[in-house]
């Protein structure tokens, strides 16, 4: 019996250990590095000297840290909520359309996505700078005396991050969405429900899976990005994204930079505990 | 009739340039079970579908109980449909697919207890409550869509292909079952199925549609002996059909040419000269070595075909038509590649008029 048992292992192991490895070698590891830089301490020159500490766990309890912490989550959960509210109506619109219409529909929604991102920041630049064509048209036509400033301001910084990150909200919205079997919305009909409360009690809870998908797409990432407060922000705003560069960067504090990363892929690891909670992992849609 | 509880009248649907249910008239009474039948694409379920309030009719009225219902909505009818996947919802358990309806309605609490477990006594789910659809066999889904359709006591029963899905032993049995739940609780059911065989088994009275167009309304064994179309005396069972003309006339036994050769049947209404088709079931031919009196339809033996309870015997005629009579037993006295001559009782073929 124990023979057995063993002999059925085999196969498994087979099929687990290469990717196992992979795993081991280009996530685990650098992982467990990153863990145990944090917890080392800073030389005088920015080198990283072999010694415990918890020094820069403590600089990160420090409120002028602590508020950069606050504020990026907060940036990340505002985005993660326009996406969805955006993202929602526009992937429920799509797949509702005929199958070709759709498919181009989607195309125009990764076109943008597949567009160099510095190119497309500094389009935003242009677009809002003090003498760009929105201020031009604000001042042209009466609706403003001066321009306003929009650049480098956490208004546009959140623009960007929306339509940085509302491809990563549409796709598996749109693929719950579209999987949804038309004849559930009709039987929910014919059992007297009005669209609204079809809404609600059927659409909603058949494509939350959808809908946690996107979050932990769009939340993540907005979490962690620098590039779109480097630009937009001019360098003036300040996220989490952007202090962890600083720390490997210019100011090389490599152990305050490391505890910073540790903590996001504590966040990370909560929402997808959360997640796996919550919606069952095979209906784990990430496109 | 006297207050059909479902009346169509010039019931149309177009979709685009496609008019794909024509001039429709029907009258369903109080407690029938009426079989929309017919191939995929005869205009069936777009017909139930009108019915149900998912489909806009492009023309006509449709009234249950006498009132007007084209510009309602689905949720504002008080009729229920099956669906032909069960369209059951995959997030609920059973319990709460069956009370979807009655939470909708805000019907107290304990009814829907009460009524919900009534009706899963009913359809033999009892104990299954707590399941979800996904754990449940095709035959115990299509029991809880119909347990979730009957709890809120429509007036109506609308069925489109609901046993489709379910193999041929199920689906037998799911027949018989069907059909005592109706009758049990008196509800109008009204049925689309490609399956002619499920319709006769089932059905009040039968609607056979055809290209849009209902041909034949009437009782199973109406539709069954007395097609009045040549399209239902060859969809509904397995006939002979001939195109031919009146040759001569006595009594109400029409003499009719044919390709194939001569031919009689029984018919009331034709003329001599006019052009009419000839239907006649398998089991009411018989053959003969000589020729037989008002008959002159020779063909050649071709084989013998075995289905179990009866034994096909397949005939080239004149026309290079092939046409089969069916026995119980083999005929010991013919073989392959004999003559013989096909003849029946006049009364009982079929005359059908020539469609326009």
């Amino acid at each position: 019996m124990n023979n057995k048992k063993k002999k059925n292992m085999l196969p498994a192991l087979a099929m687990a250990g290469p990717v196992s490895v992979w795993m081991i070698l280009f996530v685990t590891i650098p992982m467990l590095y990153i863990i145990y830089i944090s917890f080392m301490s800073r030389g005088v020159f920015g080198d990283v000297v072999y010694k415990f500490s918890t020094e820069s766990y403590k600089t990160i309890l420090d409120p002028t840290y602590f508020k950069v912490i606050l504020k990026s989550l907060k940036a990340a959960g505002i985005t993660t909520i326009l996406c969805l509210l955006l993202g929602y109506p526009l992937a429920y619109i799509i797949a509702h359309k005929p199958k070709d219409t759709a498919a181009k529909l989607i195309t125009l929604i990764m076109i943008p996505f597949w567009t160099n991102s510095l190119m497309r920041l500094n389009s935003w630049l242009l677009l809002f700078q003090t003498s760009g064509p929105i201020n031009n048209f604000l001042v042209g036509t009466g609706i403003v005396k001066e321009p306003i400033t929009f650049i480098y301001t956490d208004g546009l910084v959140l623009i960007g991050l929306i339509t940085n990150m509302l491809p990563f909200a549409v796709l598996p919205l749109y693929s719950t969405i579209e999987k949804l079997d038309k004849s559930l919305i009709e039987a929910s009909a014919d059992l007297g429900a009005s669209a609204a409360t079809t809404f609600m009690r059927v659409t909603l809870p058949i494509t939350f899976p959808g809908i946690f998908s996107a979050i932990i797409l769009v939340f993540i990432p907005s979490l962690g990005i620098y590039t779109v407060t480097d630009m937009l922000g001019g360098g003036k705003i300040l996220y989490i994204g952007n202090i962890i560069k600083n720390q490997f960067g210019s100011i090389r504090n490599w152990p305050l930079g490391a505890a910073l990363s540790v903590m996001l892929i504590v966040i990370t690891m909560l929402l997808i505990f959360i997640y796996t909670r919550f919606a069952k992992i095979e209906d784990m849609e990430v496109v | 009739m006297n207050n059909p509880i479902i009346s169509l009248e010039g019931v149309e649907k177009r979709f685009g340039s496609n008019l794909v249910v024509k001039k429709m008239n029907l009258e369903i009474a109080e407690g029938e079970f009426l079989t929309l039948l017919g191939p995929s694409g005869c205009g069936k379920t777009t017909t139930l579908r009108m019915i149900a309030g998912f489909e806009e009719a492009s023309a006509g009225v449709i009234k249950v109980e006498g009132e007007r219902i084209e510009d309602k909505e689905p949720f504002q009818r008080n009729v229920n449909t099956v669906f032909q996947n069960y369209a059951l919802f995959p997030h609920m358990t059973v319990f709460n697919n069956v009370a979807y309806g009655l939470t909708i309605k805000k019907v107290p609490k304990p009814e829907i207890q009460e009524r919900v477990m009534e009706m899963l006594r009913l359809v033999q789910l009892e104990g299954f409550e707590k399941r979800k659809p996904d754990e449940l066999s095709g035959g115990q889904k299509q029991r809880v869509a119909i347990a979730r359709a009957l709890v809120n006591r429509p007036k109506v029963l609308l069925l489109d292909e609901p046993l489709g899905a379910l193999d041929l032993k199920l689906r037998k049995q799911m027949q018989i079952e069907l059909k005592r739940l109706q009758k049990k609780l008196g509800i109008t059911f009204i049925y689309v199925t490609h399956d002619q065989e499920e319709a006769l088994t089932m059905s009040d009275r039968i609607a056979v549609m055809h290209d849009g167009v209902l041909e034949q309304l009437d009782v199973p064994m109406e539709i069954y002996e007395h097609p009045k179309t040549k399209f239902v005396a060859g969809f509904i069972g397995e006939s002979n059909i001939f195109d031919g003309k009146v040759t001569d006339k006595k009594d109400n036994v029409l003499t009719v040419q044919t390709e194939a050769g001569m031919m009689q049947v029984c018919g009331a209404d034709f003329e001599v000269g006019e052009e009419m088709h000839v239907a006649i079931r398998p089991e009411y031919m018989d053959v003969s070595k000589t020729p037989v009196e008002g008959f002159d339809l020779p063909g050649t033996v071709k084989d013998f075909i075995y289905q179990g309870t009866v034994v096909k015997t397949a005939l080239d005629i004149k026309n290079g038509q092939e046409i089969k009579y069916s026995r119980f037993e083999q005929d010991t006295d013919i073989a392959e590649g004999n003559q013989v001559y096909v003849y029946w009782r006049p009364e009982k073929a079929v005359a059908i008029k020539k469609s326009m």
